[in-house]
């Protein structure tokens, strides 16, 4: 399983790319394994605002279901139009066409408060044991 | 095997010949059945916005053409008649034939609902009686038949804690709910209004007094506790967990879904619930009917008794009749009655057992269910040691190294002729496989479903390509149900037609 | 006992197998003063011909299973041929559960794809359940989903002309959900819902209109109308049909403009068997399918490309989202949504408009047979196979009647003191033209 080091990931399972003042967020690979083969994805509207570590989506498997938490707070830019109607992005790829949105955050000094990649895989180690 | 599998599903020919939807053995202008006309026409007596024609994409088949369809289709089921159909927490026992006929005895399946009182006096006899019955089998102070299924018997109990509660001004809000529970607890609680605070059992699966006595205060309305437990173990502290919970003021709601376990056992009413719900097509052996209809009564205890739902059935003398004035009452969940014609089953069944036939197939439930446990404990996993109760829990734990799974053990299991357990439940049990034979097994059969079972264990080391590919042996294969969640199609529909279709009927 | 088939040899070298001297060793978790007070003090059991003596008993004082009956208010008697029976009595079937092994129950998960198939043909809309347990809570169902769709509207307005007990069910599931609010809206001169009191009450708190059509009095209601009202405030329409029959001769209430259509199916292939059980029919649009209540099916794949049937968006129903899911509903009607979709696919296109005709045809003979002199129609909007009388004294009409053996119809004075003068009559095939005709005489 892969936990890229640029980055950011939180207990919630979602990770997160900086650029600038946007971060794009999507779940991991150890989230989208644990659920199986995602059928469904609900994600906020472009222009909707959301907080850190509420449920800002849904996915859903056959047999389970998990709210998405939005990792940081800020306004939603832009959302990923293809996910929808092409659900398995999120399993084939959750780090690259698999992203859900793109958030212009609002407090970027809530970054502080995710893990890097390495912390993140030990954090999953601890929970899994 | 898999050889075999090839021509059972080569549908070409020979008897499992595929089974198209019966609208596609649709023949335009043919009829099933004959309906005589008084006259011609009669549309007219509906303005011309109101009046409907005949339905497009209705099916038009012959008589034998439609008993056919179906008995094909009925001959796809595995079924509890035709096989053992060990599935955890669903009690799927014997349906006595007798019931079937009890219940299509004209006097019964011709009776309207709104039949004046006195000229349905057998039917609220045996109504009355049945809730006689049940209260004794529980150790409840009254019964109510009318809740549908368990799931309706539960709303309807915790709607009755809901407005016991309302009735002393007290706006608790809370209900505890073990995480081994049924989905439907918390559901139901929920649709009450309440919000569901999850508790931990111990490490055999038990919830305890003690951390009842944690989680409570004056904000719990209600504790829903199954006994025995979604893992098939006897809640032994349940008395004093009713204390405790009766102690902060809140009531005990028992999920009755594992009654099977407890007929001369232990009662209800002596445990300290206020309310349960019995699944008569369960514990009574009313058919589950592919998935309804059930009949899910509530037993209250006094202190509930005004809140059960209306009518209630009265006796003067030797005469019965409904009385719909009881102003504590939730009201209604259902039309009419409930579901008589499976009041009438259940009658039949404990009316031919008797007390000690009752006794009888709880013991013989739990006698079964241990034979299993003690066969399986070495082959595969227990999930909790030592003696279970009417149904016992095995996992896939043993079976790690060959990457075989639950899922994987249950459709191997098809391939044998057997139904599967209940997979993963309850969730607190890591590849769950949940397995309730009930009392209506031979010792020939359990040793039959055991072979089965070592055997895949043993293809599991030695061929676990062939159990990945199962089932081979079934009317189809692993369906693939990720695609049709994707996509779903939840309906036939005509083939559109050449132009618009200007007369559609809305679809 | 016949229906355990161990033997006392058995037992003896199971209880060997588990390691305990005797049965009562099993039972050593439970505590001992829960045991020494459980015994079932209940009669012996009984030979299965003694069983069946004592249940024809009982049947045979139901005297009114055996009289000539006009009852309707919900269930209504119509003829059903003899091979949905005898379908139905597949052990296969009926002694089958939720088909959670799809491979081996695609029997009845085919069986329910084309019950969902024409019962979404029936009210015209695009996608049914599984089932629900009958018309009432089926209602209460799809009140429940109104507010989920309409999210911030927490008001019903509920005709009161809806099945009173469909009402009363509908009171008892909203007990407890948040901010909702039922309001009742009356009933015109001529038997439909007063259209003025419910363009006042639209407003944009109003999630849904519920309404019964045919509604308790018989009457069919203009759904068309009560749809372009409330679609000018944003509410939804949820229409409750307690007498499927009448959607074979009417217009569905989905082409009419009903968002989510309900019904009681029992007319469909169910016998009376005292008011259940039925079967509550439940369709919607498809863009409020993931607001669903209960179970559905849908079409899949195998591994080989064969065509199958499988349970599916689950993650809706209580297994998976238990306190959040859309319904507590566990399994749906299975072997009552069977004998519907055995019943509609033997009686067909043909078949089905024909019975609906005759329902019509003899229901409106009787009306213009029994309204005559001091007894009148009460309503003037169209009905279909059941109709309100206003008769001079209802309870001497009703004995009148039972001293020639007629069960002559239901009062409406115990939900309407209004319609304390006012009988409700349902006539359908079943009904001869002689049958008809001694009604008529009693009730002149």
């Amino acid at each position: 399983m892969e936990f890229p080091d640029d980055l950011k990931y939180s207990r919630e399972h979602e990770w997160v790319l900086v650029e600038g003042k946007v971060a794009t967020v999507g779940i991991s690979a150890f989230a989208e394994s644990q659920l199986g083969d995602v059928v469904f994805v609900e994600l906020p509207g472009t222009g909707d605002s959301v907080t850190k570590d509420e449920a800002m989506g849904v996915v859903e498997s056959v047999k389970a279901v998990s709210d998405v938490y939005s990792p940081i707070s800020g306004t939603v830019l832009e959302v990923n139009d293809d996910l929808p109607d092409n659900t398995e992005l999120v399993n084939d790829d959750p780090y690259g066409d698999g992203w859900m949105v793109k958030i212009e955050m609002s407090d970027p000094s809530e970054l502080e408060d995710l893990m890097d990649a390495e912390e993140y895989q030990a954090f999953i180690a601890e929970a899994e044991s | 095997m898999s050889g075999m599998g090839r021509s059972l599903r080569d549908k070409q020919s020979g008897l499992l010949l595929d089974e198209p939807l019966i609208f596609e053995r649709s023949r335009s202008g043919q009829m099933g059945v004959d309906v005589a006309m008084d006259a011609d026409g009669g549309e007219d007596l509906l303005p011309e916005e109101l009046r409907r024609g005949a339905i497009d994409g209705m099916p038009e088949v012959s008589e034998p053409e439609v008993v056919r369809h179906f008995l094909r289709l009925s001959q796809w089921n595995l079924s509890a008649a035709t096989t053992f159909y060990p599935l955890g927490s669903c009690t799927m026992k014997y349906n006595p034939i007798a019931n079937e006929a009890a219940a299509r005895i004209p006097g019964f399946a011709n009776l309207h609902p709104m039949t004046p009182d006195d000229m349905a006096q057998g039917a609220l006899e045996l109504m009355f009686e049945l809730q006689a019955m049940l209260a004794e089998v529980s150790g409840m102070d009254a019964v109510s038949l009318q809740p549908a299924a368990g799931a309706q018997g539960e709303l309807t109990g915790m709607k009755m804690i809901r407005a016991y509660h309302r009735d002393r001004g007290d706006t608790r809000r809370t209900v505890l709910i073990p995480a081994s529970a049924h989905g439907t607890n918390p559901a139901s609680a929920a649709l009450c209004g309440y919000e569901v605070q999850q508790l931990e059992g111990n490490s055999l699966g038990v919830v305890e007094a003690a951390a009842v006595r944690r989680a409570i205060g004056p904000h719990v309305a209600a504790l829903m506790i199954t006994n025995p437990n979604t893992l098939g173990i006897f809640e032994r502290e349940i008395a004093q967990v009713a204390e405790v919970v009766h102690g902060a003021g809140g009531l005990v709601y028992l999920d009755g879904a594992n009654f099977n376990a407890l007929m001369g056992v232990a009662k209800p009413g002596h445990m300290g619930a206020d309310v349960l719900q019995f699944n008569l097509h369960k514990t009574f052996s009313t058919p589950h009917g592919g998935g309804g209809p059930g009949a899910g009564p509530v037993g209250v205890r006094e202190v509930l008794a005004d809140y059960l739902p209306n009518p209630r059935i009265v006796r003067d003398g030797d005469r019965w009749r409904w009385r719909d004035a009881a102003p504590k009452s939730i009201g209604r969940v259902r039309s009419f009655h409930g579901n008589f014609g499976m009041f009438v089953r259940a009658y039949t069944y404990i009316k031919a057992l008797g007390g000690d036939g009752l006794m009888r197939a709880t013991r013989m439930a739990v006698l079964n269910a241990n034979y299993l446990r003690a066969r399986l404990q070495e082959t595969y996993h227990l999930a909790v040691k030592g003696l279970c109760m009417h149904e016992c829990v095995l996992t896939d734990r043993h079976l790690e190294p060959t990457g075989i799974k639950t899922l994987d053990v249950a459709k191997r299991l098809l391939d044998h002729g057997f139904y599967a357990p209940t997979i993963y439940f309850p969730l607190v049990v890591a590849g769950a496989l949940m397995i309730e034979p009930t009392e209506s097994e031979s010792l020939e059969t359990l040793d039959q479903f055991v072979a089965a079972m070592e055997a895949i264990a043993r293809e599991a080391r030695e061929n676990p390509d062939a159990i990945h590919a199962a089932p081979t042996l079934t009317p189809v294969g692993r369906l693939d149900e990720a695609r049709a969640a994707r996509n779903p199609v939840l309906r036939w529909r005509a083939a559109a037609p050449a132009a618009d279709d200007p007369a559609g009927d809305g679809d | 006992m016949r229906f355990l088939p161990q033997t006392e040899e058995s037992v003896r070298s199971m209880l060997a197998a588990i390691g305990v001297d005797g049965l009562d060793d099993l039972f050593r978790d439970v505590p001992a003063e829960l045991r020494a007070t459980a015994n079932v003090d209940l009669a012996a059991g009984l030979p299965e011909s003694e069983t069946l003596r004592r249940l024809r008993e009982l049947a045979v004082r139901n005297d009114g299973a055996s009289a000539l009956s006009f009852l309707g208010a919900g269930a209504y008697p119509h003829f059903v041929p003899a091979a949905v029976d005898n379908l139905l009595q597949r052990a296969e079937f009926y002694s089958a559960y939720t088909p959670y092994q799809p491979e081996v129950s695609q029997g009845t998960l085919q069986a329910i794809f084309e019950f969902q198939s024409m019962v979404a043909m029936l009210l015209g809309l695009d996608v049914a359940n599984a089932s629900m347990y009958d018309g009432a809570s089926a209602a209460a169902e799809a009140a429940l989903m109104a507010l989920r769709v309409q999210r911030k509207r927490e008001r019903l307005i509920v005709a009161r002309s809806l099945h009173p007990q469909y009402r009363q069910v509908l009171e008892t599931y909203l007990q407890g959900v948040r901010d909702a609010e039922l309001v009742e809206v009356g009933f015109a001169a001529d038997g439909r819902i007063d259209s003025a009191a419910l363009e006042q009450m639209l407003d944009d708190r109003a999630a849904a209109v519920i309404v019964g059509t045919p509604n308790f009095f018989g009457v069919i209601e203009d759904v068309a109308a009560i749809a372009r009202l409330a679609a000018r405030r944003g509410a939804l329409v949820v229409t409750a049909t307690a007498e499927a029959m009448a959607l074979a001769a009417v217009r569905s209430p989905g082409e009419l403009g009903a968002d989510i259509a309900v019904a009681e199916g029992q007319s469909l292939g169910v016998p009376l068997s005292y008011g259940g059980p039925g079967v509550g029919l439940f369709a919607a649009r498809d863009r409020h399918v993931r607001s669903l209540p209960g179970r559905l099916v849908g079409e899949a794949l195998d591994s080989d490309g064969r065509r199958g049937y499988v349970l599916t968006l689950a993650t809706r129903e209580q297994h998976i989202r238990r306190e959040r899911a859309t319904s507590n509903i566990c399994t749906n009607q299975g072997l009552i949504a069977l004998a519907v979709t055995v019943y509609l696919s033997l009686m067909g296109k043909e078949g089905l408009r024909r019975v609906g005709l005759v329902n019509l045809q003899r229901a409106h003979r009787a009306q213009a047979l029994l309204a005559k002199g001091a007894v009148q129609a009460r309503f003037t909007a169209p009905f279909f196979n059941e109709f309100s009388l206003r008769v001079k004294d209802v309870d001497a009409t009703l004995r009148r009647a039972r001293d020639a053996g007629i069960v002559a119809g239901v009062p409406l004075g115990e939900w309407y003191p209004e319609l304390a003068d006012c009988l409700l009559v349902a006539v359908t095939e079943e009904h001869s033209q002689a049958e008809i005709e001694r009604l008529a005489e009693v009730v002149a």
